[in-house]
Order: C-alpha cells, then structure tokens, then sequence
C-alpha cells in the first residue's frame, strides 16, 4: 500500500502533465506550465531540505543564479555546449554546497536562514556587478539550446513553448521520483529522525552532520538545474535570479503547498505560477490577494494545500 | 491522492482569462510596481489617458483601440511571460512596453520570434544597436545622455570629473557609456563610486568624491530616491563642484525631493520639464503643452518624462497604423520604420532601417534647477 | 581624518535606524519566536502614514503619533487575525504568514497611499551643522539619540517590569506561564503593538533622510533582520550593537574600501561571526529539549 501511494503520485503527476495541455487555449499556457515545472523542480529540491530534514534556507535562488550563469557563460569561455553547461553548473553548484554546507549547516534556524540569506546575497552581488563578465544588472543573452532543432530534424515539431513544457516537465518528473524514492530509503528515514530531533537522531546512531550536508547538497543541484532550464527557456537571464526575494517565493512555495511532500510542494509552485497571471484582471488587487491567500492558507491548512486536503478527503472517504 | 489532481486542475483552470472581442488591440507591459515604479507608474497612466483620448475623439482608422495592460514588477522572467500572453493569448497587433532595458530585452526576444512589433520604453543603446526589425524605442539612449552632459562639462571647461552612479540596471548601463566615451570629450574621470539603488545614505562615497583632488565637477547616474538622496548628501557635505544629474530625475518631484540643494543641478531633458517656458513657435509647443494638460488633468501630478515616452510610443504606434491603412503587424512594423519628421514629447522622430530611434541630440536640452524651477540652460 | 569621521557619522546614523528595526524583530521573537518579516512594513507605514496626515494638514508631532498608533493598531490585528488564529502551526508556517501579510500592507500601502517617493522636514530643520569639517545632520542626531532611548526603555521594560517579565516569560514556556496566571494572549498583543510601533517611529525619523515610498519596508527588513541575527536573536542589546555594527560596517567600506561590494562585505563579517558563535555576538545558547 505504502509502495503503491508512492507510485501513484508520479502516475498521476505523469497524467497531469500529459494531459493538461489538451485544455491549453494558446501556446501561453505551455509557457506558464513550463515557468511551473521550473519552480517546481526546485522546489522539490527544498521539499528534501526543509520537509525531509528541517533546515531552512532563504538563499537557494544562488544555486538557482549559479546555475543559469554557468548555462549563459561557459558555451561562450569554454566552448561548452549548453546541455554540458548545465551539467558543469550543478557540479559548481554541488561543490560549494558542500563547501559552504560544512560550516553553515552548524547553524540553526533563524542564524542557518541569515547564513544562507548572505550566501545568496553574495552571488546576486557578484553577479549584478562583474559587469563585463555577466553584463550586470541589465542582465545577458543565453545560447540556445539546440534540442528543439534536432527533434525537429527526427520529425518531431514542436512550438517553442510546447518543447519547453515538455522538457522542463522531464526534469520535474525525474526530479520528483528521486525525491519519492529518497523519502522511503533509509537515509530519508534518517533525514526525516533529523528533522523531528537532530539531538534523539545522533543518539540513534545518525551521522547528523553527514545527512544534513547531503541534503543541503542535493536540493542545491535542484536548484541550479531549475536555474538553468530558466535561463535556456528564456534565452537571457538577469541576477534576479539569484535574487533574495526568488529566495523567498521559493520556500513559499515549499512551504505553502506543503514541506513534508513532493506533491504539495509542486502543487504549491504552480499555485504560486499561475495565480499572478488569474489575478492581472484585478491589477491593482493583486498584491493584496496574494499576501491574503498565503495567510489563509498557513492559518487554515497549517501543514499546507495538499497534505491538509488529502487527510481531510481521507477522513471523509 | 484524488486530492492532487483536484488541485492541480483547480489551479490550472483558474488561469484561464476572458478574450473580449476588440476593435484594434495594442498590448502593454510595464512596471508599475517594483524598484522601476518611478517609471512605470506614469507610463501606464499616460498609455491609457491617451488610448482613452484616441478612442474618444473616433479612434483609429474608424476602430476603437483596446488597451490589454499588464504589470510586470521590473521582473524579465515575468515581462517575458506577460509578453507571450499578450502575443499568443490577447492576440494583440503590437506591443508598447519594457519600463526597464532587462525587461525590454526579454520581450524582444518573444516580439523577434512572433513577429510582432513593439516599442520599448527603456534607455539603453543595445536596444535598438544593432538594429531588431520589429523592435523600436522612444527615449534618447543612456550614451547620447552622457554626450551631452560631457559636451555641457567641456564647454564650461570641466573635464576632471568624479562619476557616482546607482548599481541598479539603469546606473550600471549609464556608467559603462559615460565611462565608454568621456575620452571623445576629453573628459578624465577620477573617481568612480556606486550606491545600491535603495540605500539610505551616500555621504561615505561623496566625501570621497570631495576629497579627491583636482574633481571639477561631479555626475549621478541613477533613477528613484537614490539621486534625491545624493543630491542632499551633496548640500549636506556642503560639496562646491557642480553636480550633474542624468535624465533618470527628469520630473518635478525631484526637485521637492532633494530640496535646496538642488538649485544648479544640470541634467540632459525633454521640452515636458520647460512646457511653459517654451515658445509658441518651438515645433513641439503644441504637442508638450496639449500632453502636460491631459496628464495634470487625469493623473494630478505633474508630468513627467517617463510618460513622455509612453506618450510619443503610443502616438507613434497609432500614427503608423493610419499611414498603414491596416492594423496588421507587418504593417505597422514597415510604417513605424518609414516614420519621418514625427513630433512627440521627447523629440522630433524620423526612423529607418538602420535607425530605430530616430532621435538626434537637438531634442535633447540641457536644464538647470534655479528658485526650485527647471529652466532651459542658452 | 575628517574623511574617516564623515564615515562614522554616516554608519552611526544608518546603524541606528538599523537598530530600531532589529529592536522591533527581538520584541516579536521573545513572545513568540516568529521572525516577523513584515517588520519593514512598519518602518513603511510610519512613513507614509505620517506624510500623508502631514501633508492633509496635521502638524507633523501629532501626524507622526497617529501613524505610530497606526502601525500599533495594525500589528495587534496581524497577531489577532492571523498568529494567534494559527496557534500551534509550524514556525515556518507563521513566517510565511508574515511575509503575506507583508505583501497585503504593501498592496494596500500602494491603494491607499501612492507609488511616488515622499518626504517631510526634518524635526530640527535640514540645516546641516558643521562640527570641525564634519558635517551632521540634525535628523541624524535625532535617528541615534532615539535609538539609544527606546533600547534604554526597552531594557528596564523588560528586567525591570512584571509586564516585560511575563512577556519573556510567555516566551519561554507558553503553558507555564498561563499556569502562574499570565495573560499570554494579551502579552503577544502587547507585543506586537510595540514592535510595530517602533517599527514606525524607525520609518518617520528616517524619512527626512532617506525618503519613503510604498516599497521600502522589505530592504529595511532586510538589513534589521541581519543586524538582528548578527547581535543575536531575542537580545535587545544584541540588536542595538549588530544595528550599529552593520552600518558602521557598510559607510567604512564604502569609504575605505569599495563601494561596489560594500553590502558584500557586511554579510561576510555576518557569515564570519556566526562561524564562531553560532549565537550572533550575544545570543543564549539555547537548549533542544528530546
């Protein structure tokens, strides 16, 4: 039954993607499906971080920037492809995770979010202000892809936007089940003793330190694969990528859908994608409408969407 | 788990908006909120006071237009995806937007790809050089700003000079031209400091621009409160070297913003700043003074030169779709371009394939700050 | 020499207000261990509330209580309506609380108010006064003497009242404190009328200086939040040194050193202290219970 559940939700999250766009009116919608898969995929990273092990971060989107501009520059100083670019941001990006992890994640809390806040900080600075290298704040231009054009070539046509829902829907899905399949191993039971207790987890025999570095770790190579999928989909990119308030509509999301589940947090994502664009009809509302949801929601459903909805359709069932 | 799929097509249905029927549809995105609002704010209310306008007086071409306006927060990412839905959803004919040269650059992208033409908002030179086919823009470029400010600096004999600018997109550009060209004028520069675009104080980095020997002359390249906030610093530190301001403080709130210690600031603008100064006989007197009217009438706030942009945009727009005699998007696109001897705001316009500005310097004036008041520099 | 004193002025001047908006997080953090990102929102409200009541004619003493008694009102309704409707939700639960509500006052600020940048006098004039080629405004002497008043106040509040003590001690340990007969739901009010409140007093004595717009509140919170954790969170003289500091950090290494990576440099200093006292400069160790 356990198993099965865990099944379950990929299947359904697979019919959802396959099938959403058979209600798509224009090629729009693909682009804000693809903008949700995008967030979700580092989101789910956060899911491992926040939900699985306890500890915050308010500056992911610096994976997130690292990961974009490695995809933006490495084609032009190193003559890499882009999908090889992306490969090489998520190895940057693991590796000063693992770096900056082993101090940092001493930390608890308030002073882990501040450090990791500083973290992002640093790389939005950088790179707003290495101006010949990442053009600044007005940001710079990302080489193509290319895949699309292949596919095309096997007879495989696709809209820009509808190859990008599907692409950045591939990534989503894997991204996902790596994350199921993580929640249900030993090392997310592990995780998950952490995040109840760090100090009843190491008297069990958890190496704390070890569990919290690998998931600081993975949700960071999450993060840079959603940053760089962004900027190959946009072909251009600026440092608000890396930016303190992507940070915090990231764990938002998280956090909103529903931390301890890779569905809510999905959910989440695309709540937080497409609700700006619902809500352009009430233009000058907007802001207020969304700060009054995310605090219905947190009081109302403490544990987020999906997890409160599914125990009370349970309860009723 | 049922309750995922609920959620998730709940989620996906509410996004779907209503296309109302329309006459001529133009779509718009620009910042009306965000660290760009000082921009954005009167862009938007000048795009629909004058589509309001146009359609009163019988529109275009015997059609309404409807304005389809978003606001995209000085966001790229979200100025790109605002741009797609005007374009695939909206089914607009042509795009007046980007407050901001990143959010500008992103729609680029998405016009080139559809084919649709737009008209930018924003100052950088790399908009429009090299020249995009379906891409146009309306304000001077931050380069020809920094020419005249150097061409004003060298004619009153300054040309050691120390440069302050805001980190911000619109800084950062300003700063790298000015730097780019200052030695075509002779002009050495011998300090160059930055502020972040919402800091709270920059005397730090003044004093060091004071105490830099042999500065004769000091420029702010920046929008918003940071160069209100320097140009009080500047009084404060009790700083004698002329200080010169971009056109990023070119309205009226400036002045009450920096207080007294505005009087003397120099900066490159637009005849809206010296509407009523102007002659009768200056070619744009009739279209400054009807557009400063309007929008001191609906908005009540003093126009400014932002909306001057969006002012000469729309009109440009609407004035090509009539020489056009079609609101189809190639078509505009080939008018917009063949556009001479245009009279707006901000300029006298006269396009072509290799230009997609149209402005020379002439409309670029050099004001002072004097008694609290812009006035036109001989 | 002057240079290195110009510098000073500007860091303790901007510190200070960094530090009201600090002392505002610890009030919030010591009833409730919520760190409460509206906070800047208050620093905003105090502002704009107080150019606009100005500006429709009230004298700027009286426009400048309304808004503080405004921004109180607002947090109490913030505690009433949404924290303690959520009791016992998740602490990440409740800070995505406050940062909704800090979108909603933001929203609203741009509805009620507008989207321009606004100013008011200074409360002794703009006339700057030079002290030995140092020059200092009278607002900035304002900012600092404030600051060390409301942290002086905020200190015997809390050691030497039984209302400051049953506000640590609603913090500590909620169901002990209702036990001895504490009014727990009144001291969080209590609380968050008094953050918010300071909050706004940090918005209307920067204003002169630096101006106020709709958008403000988040780089205030921002910079309070890290000066803050930097001083150690729930400490108020944690928060008036690690406001201090931070200014003082950023107008020296402006002055001195880059003013490129002058924010860098602030939140290297951040990440170097809490390397080694993971606590911020004054924080408690605190203890996990199993």
């Amino acid at each position: 039954m356990r198993l099965s559940s865990k099944h379950l939700t990929l299947l359904i999250l697979l019919a959802i993607v396959a099938l959403a766009p058979l209600a798509f009116p224009s090629n729009f919608y693909y682009r804000i499906g693809a903008l949700a898969f995008v967030n979700g995929l580092a989101v789910t990273g956060l899911v491992i971080l926040i939900g699985f092990a306890g500890q915050v971060s308010l500056g992911h989107a610096g994976f997130a920037g690292i990961g974009a501009y490695t995809c933006a520059l490495a084609p032009i100083y190193l003559g890499l492809h882009p999908a090889l670019a992306m490969l090489l941001g998520t190895v940057i990006s693991a590796g000063i995770a693992w770096l900056i992890g082993g101090p940092i994640l001493r930390l608890k809390g308030y002073y882990l979010g501040v450090a990791t806040l500083g973290f992002g900080i640093l790389v939005s600075m950088v790179l707003a202000n290495e101006v010949p290298i990442t053009g600044g704040a007005d940001g710079r231009e990302v080489p193509e892809l290319g895949l699309r054009a292949a596919l095309k070539f096997i007879g495989i046509d696709l809209s820009n936007a509808q190859f990008w829902y599907a692409f950045t829907a591939l990534f989503l899905l894997g991204g996902a089940w790596v994350a199921s399949n993580l929640h249900d191993s030993a090392a997310g039971r592990a995780l998950r003793a952490l995040h109840d207790s760090e100090i009843a987890a190491g008297t069990v025999g958890v190496d704390v330190a070890r569990y919290k570095l690998s998931a600081f770790v993975l949700s960071a190579v999450y993060a840079s694969l959603s940053g760089s999928l962004l900027a190959l989909m946009n072909k251009f990119i600026t440092p608000d990528v890396a930016g303190f308030l992507h940070s915090v509509e990231l764990v938002t999301m998280t956090v909103l859908g529903g931390a301890g589940s890779v569905p809510g947090a999905i959910a989440g994502a695309t709540l937080l994608t497409l609700l700006p664009q619902a809500l352009t009809a009430l233009q000058a509302y907007e802001h207020m409408i969304l700060g009054l949801i995310m605090m219905l929601v947190m009081i109302f459903m403490r544990d987020g969407l999906v997890p409160t909805l599914s125990r009370a359709l349970r309860g009723r069932g | 788990m049922k309750s995922v799929l609920k959620a998730a097509v709940a989620a996906l249905m509410i996004g779907v908006a209503s296309p109302a029927l329309a006459d001529i549809k133009i779509g718009s995105t620009v910042s009306e909120t965000g660290p760009a609002s000082s921009l954005g704010d009167p862009e938007a209310k000048t795009l629909r006071m004058l589509v309001d306008e146009i359609n009163a007086a019988g529109g275009v071409l015997g059609e309404k237009i409807e304005l389809v306006s978003y606001d995209d927060a000085g966001d790229p990412n979200k100025a790109r995806t605002f741009a797609t839905r005007l374009i695939e959803d909206d089914e607009v004919v042509a795009i007046v937007g980007g407050s901001t040269t990143a959010t500008t650059m992103s729609i680029m992208q998405v016009v080139a790809d559809a084919e649709i033409p737009f008209i930018s908002l924003a100052g950088a030179l790399e908009i429009v050089d090299p020249v995009q086919p379906w891409t146009f823009k309306t304000p001077h470029t931050d380069r020809m700003a920094c020419g005249k400010i150097f061409e004003n600096m060298k004619a009153g004999g300054l040309t050691k000079i120390g440069l302050i600018s805001g980190s911000d997109g619109f800084g950062a550009s300003m700063r790298k031209h000015c730097v780019d060209i200052a030695g075509d004028y002779g002009i050495e520069i011998l300090a160059d400091e930055i502020y972040g675009p919402t800091d709270a104080d920059m005397t730090p980095q003044l004093t060091n621009l004071r105490s830099k020997e042999g500065v004769q002359a000091i420029l702010n390249a920046g929008f918003g409160q940071g160069p209100a906030i320097v140009t009080r610093n500047y009084g404060q530190l009790g700083i004698k070297t002329p200080l010169y301001q971009s056109h990023g403080v070119a309205s009226k709130a400036f002045i009450e913003l920096a207080g007294p210690a505005s009087n003397g600031v120099k900066i490159p603008g637009t005849a809206i700043l010296i509407a009523d100064q102007l002659s009768q006989d200056d070619p744009q007197y009739a279209v400054v003074t009807a557009y400063r009217k309007i929008y001191e009438e609906k908005a009540g706030s003093p126009a400014s030169t932002f909306g001057g942009y969006a002012h000469d945009a729309l009109r440009l727009l609407v004035d090509a779709i009539n020489r056009a005699g079609a609101a189809e998007p190639q078509a505009i696109r080939d008018a917009i371009e063949q556009t001479k001897g245009f009279v707006g705001v901000t300029g006298a316009f006269n396009m072509s394939a290799t230009d997609h500005l149209g402005l020379d310097l002439s409309a670029f004036r050099m004001l002072e700050i004097k008694d609290g008041n812009w006035v036109l520099l001989q | 020499m002057t240079e290195l004193l110009q510098y000073l002025v500007s860091g303790t001047t901007v510190g200070a207000a960094y530090a009201l908006v600090a002392l505002g997080f610890t009030i919030i953090y010591n009833a409730s261990d919520v760190v409460n990102f509206a906070q800047g929102e208050f620093v905003m409200l105090g502002g704009m509330v107080t150019f606009f009541a100005w500006q429709a004619g009230v004298p700027l003493p009286l426009a400048a209580l309304l808004a503080i008694v405004a921004a109180a009102v607002i947090g109490v309704l913030l505690n009433k309506l949404a924290i303690e409707r959520a009791g016992a939700a998740p602490v990440v639960s409740l800070i995505i609380i406050t940062i909704g509500a800090s979108i909603f006052l933001r929203g609203g600020a741009q509805l009620v108010f507008d989207k321009q940048l606004h100013r008011f006098p200074g409360f002794s004039g703009d006339e700057p006064m030079n002290v030995g080629g140092v020059t200092i405004l009278p607002q900035g002497l304002w900012v600092v003497a404030v600051a060390v008043m409301v942290f002086v106040l905020l200190y015997v509040f809390f050691t030497r009242t039984l209302t400051g003590k049953a506000i640590l001690a609603t913090a500590n340990n909620r169901v002990a404190a209702k036990l001895v007969g504490i009014n727990t739901d009144y001291m969080m009010s209590l609380s968050f009328a008094l953050s918010a409140a300071i909050g706004a007093l940090a918005g209307i004595l920067m204003t002169p200086i630096s101006l106020t717009s709709y958008d403000l509140g988040v780089p205030f919170a921002l910079k309070g939040f890290a000066a803050a954790m930097l001083g150690g969170m729930g400490v108020p003289v944690g928060a008036l040194v690690g406001g201090l500091l931070l200014g003082l950090i950023e107008a020296l290494t402006a002055g001195l050193v880059s003013s490129t990576y002058k924010d860098a440099v602030a939140f290297i200093v951040i990440l170097v202290v809490l390397f080694w006292m993971p606590q911020g400069l004054f924080g408690r160790k605190s203890m996990e219970r199993v």
